[in-house]
């Protein structure tokens, strides 16, 4: 994976994130930060600390424990916006989000770094590329895969705003770009037999890519829930769709095939090869 | 808030909880919470019927949800569910499952019955009531010895103590089930709780313990039964 090449803004999307979350709290009563000692140094969370006590909670290297906090804190009616790395944050307390959140009928806006491999020498431990997939097996939750920072900070004080249970999975690989709006948006068209749904900072790899030339290219920063109708508005009558996702290939079939059920079709998944990695360095997209 | 009313009979709860059969695996389970659950609806929490939600309620996690037979007797007792319904226990489509669901019964605080995840929560409503400046309610969760072995609670213990969570309370039933087990006041007051162990079937020393001052610091209260065997 090339890490960072393209951003023409000097604002990564975790600076966005956490920018926008101390505004949400600045601004509104329900707001609260949980954190598992990621970014707690990071600017401007000490800040923040110190303006807004206890609007900051930092439960330490407890990341069930991260979790359930954010479910007893939603259950008293404030909006927990919950931080951590990937396989931290969703992975070790799976069965937290399950029924610390779900169960409980509450929500919370979890928001990952660490995207795939974005630390090309961190190695298997902080690496998920599973994540959309794990988090896809819950029901109910919003997922957003930005691809630049100004997306970032929109989706994630849209999250913010709303009730529902979110995961914001933030990259430091970016697009040239943002692009905002709702759904799929048709960043370039071609044949409508031949489409290409590229996911968040995914896009200006699709766009660049020779395979790719003659085929329509949408775009979208939000997977979960997948915007079926849009799909079905562009494609021919026996497309071939190829779905660009920068996380385990294949987690998006499910919905595809769905939004496609009413016409004969061919899918083409690509993403992370599902593999037990002991490689450090970059992890090239199969584009 | 709080609703004048006799003292509940423990022939009425027992009678109660006769009425709901089919988890006779539990059973154990459900008689070990049972003077614990009495005595702090009838004698401790501020919970209204009339008034499930109200923001400034005391919050009951139990955190322990296998065999809540006591706990549905005990809703029933003090107005959350109607008599009747007990007969459905364990039925298909009952609000009254194996494990309590708060989606579908008033006054149930959490969904439970996977072990470890009572406490975390009631570390968040705790920290949450606190944020919203509601300094009146206790949250107070019950959770088993046993319980205490998951990893999730010691993160939960840890954070609680160090923070001086003075409006949370966890009640230990102790019925000796635990295995590899330690001194449990223990695992509590090395965190920084305050900690109390105590007869569990002794209505007026659990009323004193579960009452008792904080001191800045969240309380634990340990309330021996009879061992599982």
């Amino acid at each position: 994976m090339t890490l960072v090449t393209t951003s023409l803004t000097t604002t990564t999307m975790r600076e966005a994130f956490l920018h926008a979350t101390a505004d949400a709290i600045d601004t509104d009563d329900r707001t609260v930060l949980v954190l598992a000692d990621i970014s707690a140094g990071a600017d401007p969370v000490p800040d923040l600390a110190r303006r807004r006590p206890g609007r900051v909670v930092n439960v330490g290297i407890r990341e069930q424990l991260m979790i359930g906090v954010a479910g007893g804190l939603a259950l008293t009616g404030l909006r927990p916006v919950v931080h951590s790395y990937a396989p931290f944050l969703v992975e070790r307390p799976y069965e937290s989000l399950k029924l610390d959140l779900g169960h409980q009928d509450v929500g919370a806006v979890l928001v990952s770094i660490g995207a795939s491999y974005d630390q090309p020498g961190i190695g298997r431990t902080h690496e998920a590329p599973e994540d959309v997939a794990v988090v896809d097996t819950l029901p109910g939750w919003t997922v957003h895969v930005p691809g630049h920072p100004d997306e970032a900070d929109r989706l994630v004080r849209e999250a913010i705003a709303g009730d529902g249970p979110v995961y914001v999975r933030l990259s430091s690989e970016v697009n040239a770009a943002p692009h905002h709006g709702t759904g799929l948006q048709t960043v370039r068209e071609g044949s409508p037999d031949d489409v290409v749904v590229a996911v968040g900072p995914t896009l200006d790899r699709v766009l660049a890519a020779a395979r790719f030339r003659d085929a329509t290219v949408l775009y979208t920063s939000t997977v979960r829930p997948f915007d079926a109708a849009g799909l079905r508005a562009v494609v021919g009558e026996v497309p071939t769709v190829t779905m660009v996702e920068p996380y385990l290939e294949g987690t998006s079939a499910r919905v595809l095939d769905e939004a496609l059920s009413d016409r004969p079709h061919r899918l083409v998944m690509i993403g992370y090869p599902r593999e037990e990695s002991h490689r450090y360095g970059d992890h090239e997209l199969p584009l | 808030m709080t609703t004048v009313r006799p003292p509940t009979d423990p022939a009425e709860l027992h009678r109660l909880m006769s009425l709901m059969t089919g988890d006779e695996k539990h059973s154990a389970a459900a008689t070990s919470t049972l003077d614990v659950l009495h005595v702090l609806y009838d004698r401790v929490l501020h919970v209204d019927p009339q008034h499930p939600d109200d923001p400034v309620r005391d919050r009951f996690l139990l955190s322990k949800g296998h065999g809540p037979m006591a706990y549905y007797a005990v809703l029933a007792v003090h107005g959350f569910l109607d008599e009747a319904e007990l007969a459905t226990w364990a039925q298909p489509g009952s609000r009254l499952g194996l494990h309590p669901d708060r989606v579908l019964v008033p006054g149930v605080e959490i969904g439970s019955g996977s072990l470890g995840h009572g406490l975390p929560l009631a570390v968040g409503t705790a920290v949450g009531l606190r944020i919203r400046g509601l300094t009146t309610p206790r949250v107070v969760v019950l959770v088993g010895d046993a319980e205490l072995d998951e990893g999730s609670n010691h993160e939960a213990v840890a954070y609680a103590g160090r923070s001086g969570l003075a409006n949370l309370t966890a009640v230990v039933v102790d019925n000796d089930s635990a295995t590899h087990r330690g001194d449990l006041a223990e695992l509590f007051l090395a965190e920084g709780w305050r900690a109390i162990t105590v007869d569990g079937r002794d209505h007026d020393v659990l009323e004193t313990a579960l009452t008792a001052a904080h001191d800045d610091r969240p309380l634990a209260v340990v309330a021996v039964v009879e061992p599982k065997g």
